[in-house]
């Protein structure tokens, strides 16, 4: 067997934006030595062929005849450039290389089978510059750590691919006569995040049965009783301690007595409570199946679905990010019988990406990197997958620089009598897609613990590389297999692997499954291995013996592989097989209900907070300016057209909207169904901020912001499902346990309020950072809501920018003091106290009245006042739509005690939008509005102007619309 | 009248072919989305058809470059085939994707001899050679990223079928590499003068100009190419992505004139078989 290198360059005169994008990467890290990077693509092939054959190779296949050259064999840095630095970089053996495997079937095509395919990147870097600084270019912005190896200079081969092929040899982990400390260091030796309780509780079982575990008993355990997988923590009862934070609108006098709340299941007691209360006949399955799923019209359903992916995108920012997304698509695909995915939707949180890299802890990537390598990651899985990435967030706190949150959402829709599984026992356990490998092991427990410095290291192999085009291959076909009727049950394997899958599907029923037949990318790999990796684009179904070969043929046809692992039983036992030797047998109850239940202690205690004092001004320019380029308001258009968001053809409201199409749209809303006309409109709210001062109000805003943002495009009022995605700090805390029991609280009051249920939720706990010195770094509490309603018919929806001049603008909602967490105080550097307070009683009134009027047509744009306050909203509207907008704060309804010009600009009271109303339908307008707070704000002027004046006539904001329109855009101007 | 049947070719990554079937089912066409390795098992298929679409998507990941794997998986195993179909006088339409295979397999922008088969005894290899002449090629956008905007296109051959004259049209565009690069200057000169350009991008008023009305960099800003016979099209815009008003990004706006541009080449395709086959 011959090994052959090919080397691809560009040709001279073609630009090289790959070293181009390294080289800027390179003066990001302050290294200015480098003149120039030339980067190159490296293949290994393994195959029997000759020169001439390599040489066809080269040409026809790697290498682009017009813009590239390339080199059999490994070229050297020129003579003549004694100041080159050679770096390869090439993926660590058994990460999975997509290209790789695309060069195998071409190569196929072409009549060879090659026996090994590998890729790396070469770079050349000219400059004068140290050993030690090659290193860290390596290190920082070539090759990741967790998944890539580095090779410096032009000598050295990469690491052999070849692993060792694994003998059976069944693996006892004896627990039975272990004593406390023992049962706790078995935990932490196996990196298997069972706590003591646990750990003991298993101990019983395996003493009641008189044997010691295995060790894939103890992983199917440790996967299945993860925070990942069962939410213990919100599943738990809480005893709530409330020092004076009561949950409504209250003196906020100092208690003598806390106030003793408690839960027996918190989220039961709270957000699954509103649901079931409500008990809304369009919900079809909620908190039960991958995702939650809704009527969305006589015929079909849709489902929808948040998860994060926070610790894998810390290690590696592109990767983690497009398995989050590759994995969240696989929810909607295993729910019910299988959802065809329509939208995708993404909401990051970061470090503010101008931090100097001695201001980022060790073991963290630098926030810019991970904004980069995560924005990329969801741009290369989502476009690849053909799915239209329609809404999201992006929210900075340098409180995410060690715990970045990547939540990723995937909405699906499906037939309506295909909204549940049926698996029976009997059926034939097949496993679909990808094969397994060594990536992601571990990753169920290792997101459900603490990240440290040191994490980087230990934990590379929970990193997953993703393949979209194996999942994308997979759906195709089982969308054919759905169709026909082919299979009982559908589920993904998501975190945990096969454990998960099959262990899920088989609760009820009983499994076993033989290991040796699952098919690997490599040989080497154990039982266990086998058993709980988390190798991406896999799903598992069950699947009636008689349809077998039907449902086959469909995935041979297109080149998805199918394999019959086990089958489903009645027993309730899981029994694990290698080589037909039994290596684990589990009781499904014991695996499912075994989990101790915990009791857990909360505490509230609200901060003693205080207004800051601003000396009041005549003129606001300058903070507006300030607010609209800060990084959570400044457009993000960078990120937003690098997701392809029309794709399937069913784009309604896009993201960016406005004459230019560059304004920020509310929400987004697509066509499902080409031939039909119904809608959906979907939308995120948050705002961690607010739950420095308190959850409670925090979690409410951003209920209410998805809402509002919903209400905003034309989306149905009473047909809004929420979601909600809990990322919170260590939970074993009572204090910050207390946030989330409040932000609960808040769940079930605001789906109450507005009548709108929860279908879907998660959480992702334990987001802390151990710093190399003992200092932890925690994340702000952060819940991020989704929303998602029916339009009935896309033709009414409306967008955000100003349409004409001499039209009407209105602002309904009341506008009181409430600056505290606002981007105003922000850029002042304050926090103030004065939390928006949402007015339950009147928010949804509001929402309804606005949603009736876009429903009758009267409304010309429509926007939600949140981030910045009415100040950037008028100004949004005003450069979306390339107008000019005139305000008088006279005409703004307002609290009492709402009297200064800053709090009536940039106060970000809730449920308030600006409406534009075409002069003829004033009167409609008003008089649907009557009874609520509302008021004639100003109008659209052709002048391209923003003029706000104030209670007393000053102009206190006046500035063209071009310059407002760069603030907001310079920011990320990358 | 026959009816006008349209095939849709699907692939490992291909993602843009159930908007294409309805487009072109939208202009009157009765569509199929079938996949490659069913139209390799039957070539004859093809015979059923008189319109083949490349539709836009990520053949195969985009690995090596993109539409690569999937050009050569034509080139290897439909170059006949395909050869045929244009021979019989029959379209070819590739979107995106579609367009950056048809050029990496070299029926764009073809030269009309290398489109008929010689009968040489081993067609294959000879198609293969070809890529030896291979004097343009699509590559990475200028910016070095993904992007999806909408673009305002000029046409520019009277011959094209699928173009309507005189008509400037505004799609979007979704692409990390759309940029059209000619081996030489000769090459560039030798496109225009034959009438292989279909499409420039141009600004609202239909002058060309750089970033981003020209969003990838683009020679002489081309967004599609035609054959010498007219009836082969390939462009980095997606037609099928405008086919109602609303999909256009302004539509709520109500401005004048909002028609669906991209229906014209599904309209325009559909037209030609109706009056010419």
């Amino acid at each position: 067997m011959s090994q052959w290198r090919f080397e691809v360059f560009n040709r001279s005169g073609f630009a090289d934006v790959h070293g181009q994008s390294v080289l800027d990467d390179i003066g990001e890290l302050g290294i200015e030595l480098v003149e120039a990077v030339q980067s190159a693509k490296v293949f290994l092939i393994e195959a029997e062929f000759d020169k001439d054959f390599a040489g066809r190779v080269a040409k026809e296949l790697l290498c682009d005849p017009v813009c590239e050259e390339y080199f059999i064999g490994r070229s050297k840095a020129p003579a003549s450039l004694a100041k080159a630095t050679l770096i390869e970089v090439h993926l660590k053996s058994g990460v999975t290389d997509p290209v790789a495997q695309s060069v195998m079937a071409a190569l196929a095509d072409m009549g060879v089978k090659a026996d090994n395919v590998r890729t790396a990147r070469k770079y050349l870097l000219l400059g004068e510059i140290k050993r030690s600084q090659a290193d860290m270019i390596a290190k920082r912005v070539l090759a990741n750590d967790c998944i890539e190896d580095c090779v410096v200079g032009d000598e050295a081969e990469p690491p052999s691919p070849h692993l060792k092929p694994y003998e059976l040899e069944v693996v006892h982990w004896p627990i039975t006569d272990l004593d406390d400390e023992g049962l706790e260091a078995l935990s932490k030796d196996k990196d298997l995040f069972l706590n003591l309780i646990e750990m003991q509780t298993i101990q019983k079982h395996y003493r009641d049965f008189g044997r010691e575990p295995t060790d894939v008993e103890l992983e199917t355990l440790a996967q299945t009783w993860s925070e990942h997988c069962v939410h213990k923590t919100l599943k738990s009862s809480v005893d709530m301690e409330l020092w004076h934070g009561l949950p409504a609108r209250e003196d906020t006098a100092k208690m003598a007595v806390p106030q003793q709340v408690r839960f027996d299941n918190l989220l039961k007691d709270t957000v699954f409570r509103a649901t079931k209360e409500l008990d809304k006949d369009w919900c079809i399955s909620v908190f039960a199946d991958n995702a939650g799923v809704i009527e969305f019209d006589e015929d079909s359903a849709v489902c929808f679905k948040v998860e994060t992916h926070n610790h894998p995108s810390a290690l590696d920012p592109y990767g983690g990010s497009a398995t989050g997304i590759g994995g969240v698509i696989r929810d909607p695909m295993g729910t019910g019988m299988g959802a065809r995915p329509i939208a995708n939707t993404d909401i990051f949180c970061f470090g503010e990406p101008d931090k100097k890299l001695d201001e980022i802890p060790k073991g963290v990537l630098h926030p810019r990197r991970i904004m980069k390598g995560v924005v990329a990651g969801v741009r290369d899985y989502g476009n690849r997958m053909g799915i239209p990435t329609v809404n999201g967030a992006i929210y900075f706190d340098d409180r995410y620089m060690a715990n970045p949150l990547v939540y990723c959402g995937n909405i699906g829709i499906m037939d309506k009598d295909k909204c549940f599984k049926n698996p029976q026992a009997g059926n034939l356990i097949v496993m679909v897609g990808g094969r397994i490998g060594r990536d992601g092991i571990h990753g169920a427990t290792f997101s459900s613990g603490e990240m440290t410095h040191e994490h980087e290291t230990i934990f590379s192999h929970a990193v997953q590389i993703g393949n979209p085009i194996t999942e994308k291959k997979m759906l195709d076909v089982l969308v054919q297999a759905n169709e026909a009727g082919l299979y009982e049950a559908i589920t993904d394997c998501g975190a945990g692997g096969l454990s998960s899958a099959v262990g899920e599907m088989g609760q009820e029923l009983g499994a076993e499954v033989d290991l040796e037949k699952a098919p690997l990318k490599y040989g080497g790999l154990n039982y266990t291995e086998i058993w709980i990796s988390e190798a991406q684009e896999r799903m598992v179904i069950a699947v009636k013996r008689e349809n077998l070969a039907a449902i086959q043929k469909i995935f041979d046809d297109e080149n998805v592989e199918s394999t019959v692992v086990g089958r489903f039983t009645a027993d309730k036992k899981l029994i694990l097989r290698y080589n037909g030797q039994q290596v684990g047998e589990l009781d499904m109850e014991f695996l499912h209900n075994g989990v101790p239940k915990y009791s857990r202690k909360a505490v509230w205690e609200t901060p003693e907070l205080t207004e800051p004092s601003i000396p009041e001004k005549d003129d606001y320019n300058g903070e507006l300016l300030e607010i609209l380029s800060s990084y959570n308001v400044a457009s993000k258009e960078w990120v937003i057209r690098q997701y392809d968001h029309e794709v399937q053809g069913g784009s309604v409201v896009k993201p960016l909207t406005g004459v230019c199409n560059d304004g920020p749209s509310d929400g987004a809303v697509i066509q499902p169904k080409l031939d039909s006309s119904r809608g959906l409109a979907i939308s995120c709210g948050m705002n961690p901020v607010y739950g420095d001062i308190d959850p409670y109000w925090m979690a409410l805003a951003g209920i209410e912001e998805a809402i509002r943002n919903i209400v905003c495009v034309g989306g149905r009022v009473d047909r809004i499902a929420i979601l909600d995605n809990y990322c919170w700090g260590d939970c074993t805390r009572p204090e910050t346990l207390g946030p989330l029991v409040r932000a609960s609280q808040a769940c079930y009051d605001g789906a109450m309020a507005f009548g709108t249920p929860f279908i879907s939720g998660k959480d992702s706990l334990n987001n802390v950072f151990a710093c190399e010195d003992g200092k932890r770094i925690s994340i702000p509490s952060t819940l991020l809501i989704s929303a998602i309603s029916i339009v009935d018919d896309i033709g009414k929806c409306v967008t955000m920018d100003a349409k004409k001049a001499s039209n009407v603008l209105f602002i309904v909602g009341l506008t009181e003091d409430e600056l505290g967490g606002s981007h105003y105080y922000k850029i002042k550097g304050e926090l103030g106290a004065n939390v928006p307070k949402l007015d339950l009683a009147t928010a949804p009134k509001i929402a309804s009245k606005i949603a009736e009027a876009i429903a009758a047509g009267l409304v010309a744009s429509c926007h939600d006042c949140s981030e910045g306050g009415l100040a950037v909203a008028l100004a949004e509207m005003a450069f979306a739509g390339g107008l000019g907008i005139e305000a008088d704060l006279r005409g703004l309804p307002k609290s009492k005690d709402c009297r200064r010009s800053d709090a009536q600009l940039f106060s970000e009271s809730n449920s308030r939008y600006i409406v534009e109303v075409e002069p003829d339908n004033y009167n409609a307008f008003a008089k649907l509005m009557l009874n609520l707070p509302f008021g004639q704000i100003g109008k659209v002027t052709e002048e391209k102007t923003l003029i706000i004046k104030s209670e007393d006539g000053k102009k206190i904001i006046e500035s063209d619309i071009e310059s407002l329109k760069n603030a907001w855009q310079r920011t990320f101007d990358w | 009248m026959a009816e006008i049947k349209a095939i849709v070719l699907r692939a490992a990554g291909i993602n843009c072919d159930m908007e294409t079937e309805y487009a072109l089912e939208l202009a009157g066409a009765e569509a199929r989305r079938v996949h490659i390795n069913r139209i390799i098992e039957d070539k004859t298929m093809l015979n059923d058809f008189q319109i083949i679409v490349f539709p836009g998507g990520f053949s195969y990941g985009d690995d090596v470059a993109a539409g690569k794997i999937l050009a050569n998986q034509v080139v290897h195993h439909l170059s006949e085939a395909v050869e045929k179909f244009i021979d019989d006088g029959k379209l070819v339409l590739g979107i995106c994707n579609g367009f950056q295979v048809l050029v990496k397999t070299g029926i764009l922008p073809g030269d009309g001899k290398e489109l008929a088969t010689e009968g040489t005894e081993n067609t294959e290899k000879e198609r293969v050679s070809k890529t030896d002449n291979q004097f343009l090629t699509i590559t990475y956008n200028d910016s070095g990223k993904f992007e999806d905007r909408w673009v305002y296109l000029a046409p520019q051959s009277e011959r094209c079928v699928f173009v309507e004259p005189g008509r400037r049209i505004y799609l979007p565009i979704a692409h990390a590499e759309g940029k059209v690069v000619t081996k030489d200057e000769a090459t560039l000169t030798e496109l225009k003068s034959e009438g292989r350009v279909a499409f420039k991008y141009v600004d609202k008023d239909g002058e060309e100009g750089g970033y981003p009305v020209n969003p990838n960099g683009s020679t002489e800003s081309i967004a599609g190419l035609t054959d010498a016979t007219g009836r082969v099209l390939g462009l980095m815009p997606h037609p099928e992505r405008f086919v109602r008003a609303t999909q256009h990004p302004r539509w709520t706006r109500r401005e004048n004139g909002v028609d669906a541009d991209g229906m014209t080449i599904f309209n325009n395709a559909v037209k030609y078989v109706r009056e010419n086959l």
